[in-house]
C-alpha cells in the first residue's frame, strides 16, 4: 500500500475532517503531507475532550519534557487518542502526516528529521532495519505488548518485535458484487482474476506491481517472496494472457470501482472493501484459498529520536486496550490488539471481511523486502505487462 | 530615448531576481536530474554518478520506445482535435462584442480554477457505466421501450477505461491551452484584411484558409506546442481514465522514482521526454525563421 489516491468520498471525509480511511486527500494531489501538522492537544488543559476510558495515572518513567513528534498516516488515529495521552502522561504529541511509505523512507534516508515515533509498513520496517534507521525497542517499557493477539505475539518480518510494534493489519483479497457472481459461486481462487474468462471485462487489478506479482506467485503455487527470474517470467506470461480481460489497473481505489458498478471483481484490501460493504449489502470479500499477501503497519522509533522514553511510553499507550478500541472504532481497520478487539462491538468483531478466517491467514504471507535487483526485475516485468 | 540596457545598475537590479529564481528553481534541479541520468543506484538510498550511458540504453529499449510512441500518438491526436475545436471558438471570441468576449474568456478560464483531480473525477462520473451519459441513454432507451419499440435490454456503453476516455479527458483539460494563444493571435489580426478578402470575392472558407490561418500561424504554433507538451507528459488523466493498455510515459517515470527506486533510469526517461520537447522547439524556431525570411522579401 504505497500509492494512496483519495476517492470522492474520502475527499468529503477529508473536508469534513472525519476519519474513515488513512488514504489521504493530500496524497491524491501528490502533495507532501509535511507541514500539515496537528498538535495533539491545544494546551487548553485537562478539560480537553477526553474519553472516559483512558488509563488514569499513566507514568512515563524518566520521561522527557519535550513534545513528542509522531509521524503517521492521515486519518489513522482515534479521535481523542492524542489528547488522552497528554492527559495521562502530560506529554504533548505533535503529529505530522505522510502519504506513502516511499515518502517516509525518503525523509529518513537523509537522517532523522526529529521524529520520535513513526509508522512504516512491514516491508519498510525490514528496509529501515537493513539500513540501520530504527532503534531497538526496550520491551520492559512496553508491558502492553501482552495485549496483542496470540498470532501477533511474534512476527515474521521483525523477529521478536525487536524494532517495531504492530498497529493495524491488512490483507489482500477479491472484493465482489454478489448479484453478479457466475452461478452464484464465490470466487474463492485467484484463478477467477488471473486465468479465467468468467468475468472478462469486469475485473480490476491493483496497479501496485510488487503486490500484483506476489499474488500471481501465490496463484502459481509458490511463496509470494519467491522472486526468482523464472517465476517472474511465468507470472508475467500469465498476466499478459489475462490482461485483455481486465478493465483497468486501479490505484488503490478499487473499492470505488466496485461500488460504482464499473467492475464485478476487484483485488483490494479487506479494510477498503469493509468500508463499502457497510453501505452496500451486495458487496462481498473473499481471501482466495491459495492464501494472500498480509501487511502490517507498525510503530517504530527511528534512530536519533529526541525523546526515546516518551516514545516507548507512547507505543505502550497505543497498545492499551481502551486506547486501541478508540482507534479501531475511528479507523475501522482490523486491530492486532486482543484487549482492544474484546472491547469492540459484535458487528466489528464478527465482520468476516475485516477478519478473514485464521486458516486463511495461516496460509498467507507477509511480503518480505527483497533487494533492489529483485524489485527492478518485477518493475520491468510490470512495464512489459502494461505495454503488452 | 536611452536604451534601458545602458543603465547597468538598473539592469542588474531588475535582472537579478528572475535570474536567481531561474538558477535555483530550474537550472540547479534540472542539472541534478540530468546528472542522475548518468548514474547508477548503490544500495537502497544512494545514487552514484558514474557517467554511464546504461540508463539511456535501457530507455531506448523497443518496449519503452513503444510506450513513448503511444504517448506521442495520444498527445498528437489530442492536440489535433484541440486545434480543430479551438479554432472556431477563438474566431467566435474575436468577433464577439466586448461584453460577450469577456464572458467567453471567463468560460474558457473557469475550469482552471478547479483542481485537475476534481475535474478528472467529474469526467469519471460523466463517462462511467452508471455515469451521466449512460444513465441518460438508459432513460431514453426505457422511454422508447415504453412507447412499444422493440429495443432489447439496455447495454451500457464502455466509455471509461479505454483510450477514447483518455483522449476525451486530455482534450477537456487542454482545450484552454489551445484557445487562448489562438485568440490572442486572431484578436491582433487586422480585420480590414478579412473585409478586403471578402470584398474581392473570396468565400468565407477561402478567406479563413488563405488569409486568417497564415496570419495566425504563430498563434497556431504556440497553441500546438503548449498543448502537445503537457499532454505528452500527462499523468493523472491516463492513470485515472485509462484502461489496461493506456500506459503513458509519465506513469512509467513516476514508478521509477517511487516504487522501483531507480532514480537514474527515471531521470533518463525524463530527459528523453525533454529531448523530444526540445526537438519541437527547434522545429518551431525553424518555422519562425522561415516566416521571418518570407516576411523580409
Amino acid at each position: 500500500m504505497t500509492i494512496k489516491r483519495a476517492t470522492p468520498e474520502e475527499t468529503l471525509h477529508f473536508m469534513k475532517g472525519t476519519p474513515g480511511s488513512r488514504r489521504a486527500f493530500l496524497a491524491a494531489l501528490g502533495a507532501t503531507a509535511a507541514g500539515f501538522s496537528l498538535a495533539g492537544c491545544g494546551g487548553g488543559g485537562e478539560a480537553e475532550a477526553t474519553s472516559a476510558g483512558a488509563p488514569a495515572a499513566f507514568k512515563v518513567e524518566g520521561g522527557e519534557q519535550a513534545v513528542l513528534k509522531f509521524y503517521n498516516w492521515d486519518t489513522y488515529i482515534g479521535e481523542t487518542t492524542l489528547a488522552d495521552f497528554k492527559t495521562a502522561s502530560n506529554v504533548e504529541v505533535q503529529m505530522d502526516l505522510f502519504a506513502s511509505n516511499d515518502e517516509l523512507f525518503a525523509k529518513f534516508s537523509a537522517g532523522n528529521p526529529g521524529y520520535d515515533v513513526i509508522m512504516p509498513s512491514n516491508d519498510y520496517v525490514e528496509r529501515m532495519v537493513a539500513e540501520d534507521l530504527l532503534m531497538e525497542l526496550d520491551h520492559s517499557k512496553i508491558p502492553n505488548k501482552a495485549n496483542l493477539l496470540p498470532e501477533f505475539q511474534d512476527s515474521q518480518f521483525d523477529p521478536g518485535w525487536k524494532h517495531s510494534m504492530p498497529y493495524v493489519w491488512l490483507i489482500l483479497g477479491i472484493g465482489y458484487r454478489k448479484s453478479k457472481l457466475k452461478g452464484g459461486v464465490v470466487p474463492d481462487s485467484w484463478r477467477s482474476v488471473f486465468e479465467s474468462e468468467d468475468y472478462a471485462g469486469r475485473i480490476s487489478w491493483l496497479g501496485e506491481s510488487q503486490d500484483l506479482f506476489r499474488l500471481a506467485f501465490k496463484y502459481l503455487g509458490k511463496s509470494l517472496n519467491d522472486t526468482s527470474a523464472e517465476l517472474v517470467k511465468q507470472a508475467e506470461d500469465l498476466l499478459i494472457k489475462q490482461k485483455p480481460r481486465i478493465t483497468n489497473f486501479h490505484s488503490d481505489d478499487g473499492q470505488d470501482l466496485l461500488a460504482r458498478g464499473e467492475v464485478d471483481l476487484v483485488i483490494e484490501y479487506n479494510g477498503d472493501i469493509a468500508q463499502i460493504a457497510a453501505e452496500d449489502d451486495d458487496i462481498g470479500f473473499v481471501v482466495p484459498s491459495e492464501g494472500s499477501l498480509k501487511s502490517t503497519d507498525c510503530m517504530a522509533i527511528p534512530k536519533g529520536a529526541p525523546s526515546p522514553n516518551n516514545a516507548h511510553a507512547f507505543i505502550n499507550f497505543m497498545l492499551d486496550g481502551q486506547v486501541g478500541a478508540g482507534i479501531a472504532k475511528a479507523i475501522q481497520y482490523p486491530t492486532p490488539n486482543k484487549a482492544a478487539k474484546d472491547l469492540m462491538d459484535e458487528a466489528y468483531k464478527t465482520n468476516p471481511i475485516t477478519f478473514p478466517s485464521a486458516a486463511i491467514l495461516e496460509k498467507s504471507e507477509f511480503g518480505k523486502f527483497t533487494g533492489p535487483d529483485e524489485a527492478r526485475r518485477i518493475e520491468e516485468a510490470m512495464t512489459r505487462v502494461k505495454a503488452a | 530615448m536611452q536604451d534601458w540596457r545602458e543603465d547597468r545598475k538598473f539592469f542588474l537590479i531588475t535582472m537579478a531576481p528572475p535570474t536567481l529564481w531561474f538558477v535555483i528553481f530550474f537550472v540547479v534541479p534540472m542539472s541534478l536530474v540530468w546528472l542522475y541520468s548518468f548514474g547508477e543506484t548503490t544500495g537502497l538510498i544512494g545514487v552514484k554518478i558514474s557517467g554511464t550511458f546504461a540508463n539511456y540504453a535501457r530507455a531506448l529499449d523497443p518496449l519503452i520506445l513503444t510506450v513513448l510512441l503511444d504517448s506521442v500518438w495520444i498527445a498528437g491526436l489530442t492536440t489535433l482535435i484541440c486545434l480543430i475545436a479551438a479554432f472556431p471558438i477563438a474566431l467566435a471570441m474575436t468577433f464577439a462584442s466586448p461584453k460577450t468576449k469577456a464572458w467567453l474568456l471567463m468560460l474558457i478560464m473557469l475550469p482552471f480554477w478547479t483542481n485537475l483531480l476534481i475535474r478528472t473525477y467529474a469526467m469519471i462520473s460523466v463517462l462511467g457505466t452508471k455515469g451521466l451519459i449512460n444513465s441518460g441513454a438508459e432513460a431514453v432507451h426505457n422511454l422508447l421501450v415504453g412507447i412499444g419499440l422493440p429495443m432489447g435490454a439496455f447495454a451500457p456503453m464502455p466509455l471509461l477505461y479505454n483510450q477514447t476516455a483518455v483522449i476525451i479527458g486530455l482534450i477537456y483539460v487542454h482545450l484552454p491551452f489551445m484557445v487562448l494563444p489562438l485568440y490572442a493571435a486572431l484578436d491582433r489580426l487586422d480585420k480590414s484584411l478579412i473585409e478586403a478578402s471578402l470584398d474581392l470575392g473570396a468565400g468565407h472558407f477561402q478567406t479563413i484558409m488563405r488569409i486568417v490561418v497564415p496570419l495566425a500561424l504563430p498563434g497556431i504554433v504556440a497553441g500546438v506546442i503548449i498543448t502537445f507538451i503537457p499532454a505528452l507528459g500527462s499523468y493523472l488523466t491516463p492513470e485515472m481514465l485509462g484502461g489496461p493498455n493506456d500506459l503513458m510515459i509519465a506513469s512509467l517515470i513516476e514508478r521509477q522514482f517511487k516504487r522501483a527506486n531507480d532514480w537514474p533510469f527515471g531521470a533518463a526517461l525524463s530527459f528523453l521526454l525533454m529531448y523530444i520537447t526540445l526537438a519541437f522547439f527547434i522545429v518551431r524556431g525553424m518555422i519562425d525563421k522561415d516566416a521571418a525570411k518570407r516576411g523580409g522579401h
